[in-house]
């Protein structure tokens, strides 16, 4: 089923040349991970507000949840649907635990019920239920972010907008509540559209990825195939396709088993003795799995799941033929 | 010294009125907050009005207040009624411009945030804008409620009432205690305006910032 379904949308800004969005149409799957990328000017975050109708379309039509987004009140429509935005707009005199409460508040709900989901959503996102007294100022800036992630999640809802929700935020705490957004999602199955800049934080993060230039969708693919089947010299210059490197990291080590021809694994296994290798486990990328095997002495690597079996070897001619067999289908 | 205990002691014996033409003063000081509020969260969404109401407003206060005040005896004719209008007029000026600063300063991403969520336009005013402009329309009220005492000192003049008559009817019958008095209990009164709307303002600046002092309210 889809959560969000999007036809012709459009949005003509008064004043300008061009329309901000034109004829933009999409299906986000019940419980995707959409990234919208896209350099700034390109429409990706007047798309993700005409869906919580912070714009309102020119014309076209969005469906959520399968229902017309104009046929409910605006206010209905985006208590449904969590927002999180780049500075956060945590409430400044507001206690993190009355930030967080907003929504839940606006839908009527009792207090003991806002309080157990406050102390819930304090623990999903790892920060010590003793913040619930804070202000947003007593916060770090990463900090902050989580209790935003935290507020948009509160009243449940099956669909999340999220606007380069961690782009004013250093690298490493970005990279951290990059991974904690992934569990986060593993957990709860969000239907989740985000808006980035960042490729690799669009690589990341996505189960699909919708690229947009000039306000147009150039390509909505999952991020393999755009890195190894890009639709145009743009798509290649934007996600930077060329790097091999780049392609390694979205191929994991099973793909790889599993592309390996039937006859080359058994001699390998045979003429040495798995238990010399160095051993990686079958989630991990390619690109990793590339740079053990570039420390180490072998030319191959054991795949050893987490019950400790061992599910194969692989080479650097399996890794070159990973990312070189799917570019033949470009 | 003589005129200053007989000042007090006029103040001590006519307490009671005293503090009536008070009250006279505060009720001007509401009326002119009440109407300023929905001027100022008007201009702060009608952006094409600021200009002329703004413009309008700054003509008033420059009218020297007697002439302001004798220009809408015609129209209202002597009393309270006609000082109310006047001094309300006048304090628009300051309050508006401080309540559209006050409202339009705000964090972009924390109005968007509040609209995002499914407030309505009430419960973003309510919870949001309101708390967070509030420093800069207390700080607005307070010069607005001084400049009201002090050019409200002039109401008495068209039988406005108001702590001036104390100095219009001292000066009238020579009394000089009463006109210390006058002046003691208008001082007074700015000094005490200024002190408490300075501790709010001051209280709302914190709690605007989320600081642990403003923990206590």
């Amino acid at each position: 089923m889809s959560a969000i379904v999007v036809e012709n949308l459009t949005k003509q800004f008064p004043d300008e040349p061009q329309p901000a969005v034109d004829q933009a149409s999409f299906e986000v799957d019940d419980g995707a991970f959409v990234v919208l990328l896209g350099p700034s000017g390109c429409g990706k975050t007047t798309l993700l507000k005409m869906i919580n109708r912070l714009y309102e379309p020119t014309s076209g039509r969005i469906l959520v949840g399968d229902v017309d987004a104009r046929s409910l009140p605006v206010t209905d429509l985006r208590r449904r649907i969590g927002y999180a935005i780049q500075q956060t707009g945590l409430f400044p005199h507001m206690r993190i635990e009355q930030n967080i409460a907003v929504v839940p508040q606006l839908l009527g709900w009792e207090k003991p019920r806002i309080d157990a989901r406050i102390d819930m959503l304090l623990d999903l996102v790892n920060l010590p239920r003793s913040y619930r007294k804070r202000y947003p100022r007593q916060l770090s800036g990463g900090e902050q972010q989580r209790v935003g992630l935290a507020r948009a999640l509160a009243a449940d809802p099956a669909i999340m907008l999220m606007d380069e929700p961690f782009g004013a935020i250093d690298a490493i705490t970005r990279t951290r509540l990059q991974d904690e957004l992934l569990n986060i999602q593993h957990k709860l199955r969000k239907t989740i559209m985000f808006v980035t800049h960042d490729v690799e934080e669009a690589l990341r993060l996505a189960d699909k990825i919708i690229i947009m230039r000039t306000g147009t969708i150039v390509q909505y693919d999952t991020p393999l195939n755009i890195v190894m089947q890009p639709r145009d010299r743009f798509v290649q210059q934007l996600v930077g396709t060329e790097d091999m490197l780049r392609r390694l990291s979205l191929i994991t080590v099973s793909d790889a088993l599993a592309a390996q021809t039937p006859g080359e694994l058994t001699p390998a296994l045979g003429s040495r003795g798995s238990t010399e290798l160095a051993t990686i486990s079958p989630d991990a990328d390619l690109r990793s799995a590339l740079s053990q095997l570039l420390r180490g002495d072998n030319a191959a690597l054991a795949v050893v799941d987490q019950q400790g079996a061992t599910l194969g070897q692989i080479t650097f001619a399996d890794m070159h033929a990973a990312v070189a067999d799917r570019a033949v289908g470009a | 010294m003589a005129n200053l205990l007989a000042g007090f002691r006029y103040l001590i014996n006519n307490s009671g009125s005293v503090l009536s033409l008070f009250g006279e003063h505060l009720r001007m000081a509401a009326i002119a907050l009440a109407i300023a509020l929905p001027l100022g969260w008007l201009l702060a969404r009608v952006t094409w009005l600021r200009g002329p109401v703004l413009g309008v407003l700054g003509v008033i206060y420059t009218i020297p207040s007697l002439s302001l005040f004798v220009l809408l005896i015609p129209v209202l004719g002597l009393g309270l009624r006609t000082a109310i209008v006047a001094l309300v007029a006048y304090a628009q000026v300051v309050l508006v411009r401080n309540i559209l600063i006050g409202l339009v300063s705000i964090d972009p991403a924390i109005s968007e945030a509040a609209r995002g969520m499914g407030m309505n336009g009430w419960q973003r005013f309510s919870r949001v804008e309101f708390p967070l402009a509030l420093p800069l329309i207390l700080a607005g009220t307070r010069v607005a409620t001084l400049s009201i005492i002090g050019i409200g000192t002039v109401a008495a003049f068209i039988n406005g009432g108001g702590l001036g008559r104390l100095l219009f009817d001292g000066v009238a019958t020579g009394n000089r205690g009463k006109i210390v008095a006058g002046s003691i209990a208008i001082t007074m009164l700015a000094l005490g305006a200024n002190v408490i709307l300075r501790f709010f303002e001051r209280r709302a600046a914190l709690a605007v910032r989320g600081e642990e002092q403003a923990a206590s309210s």
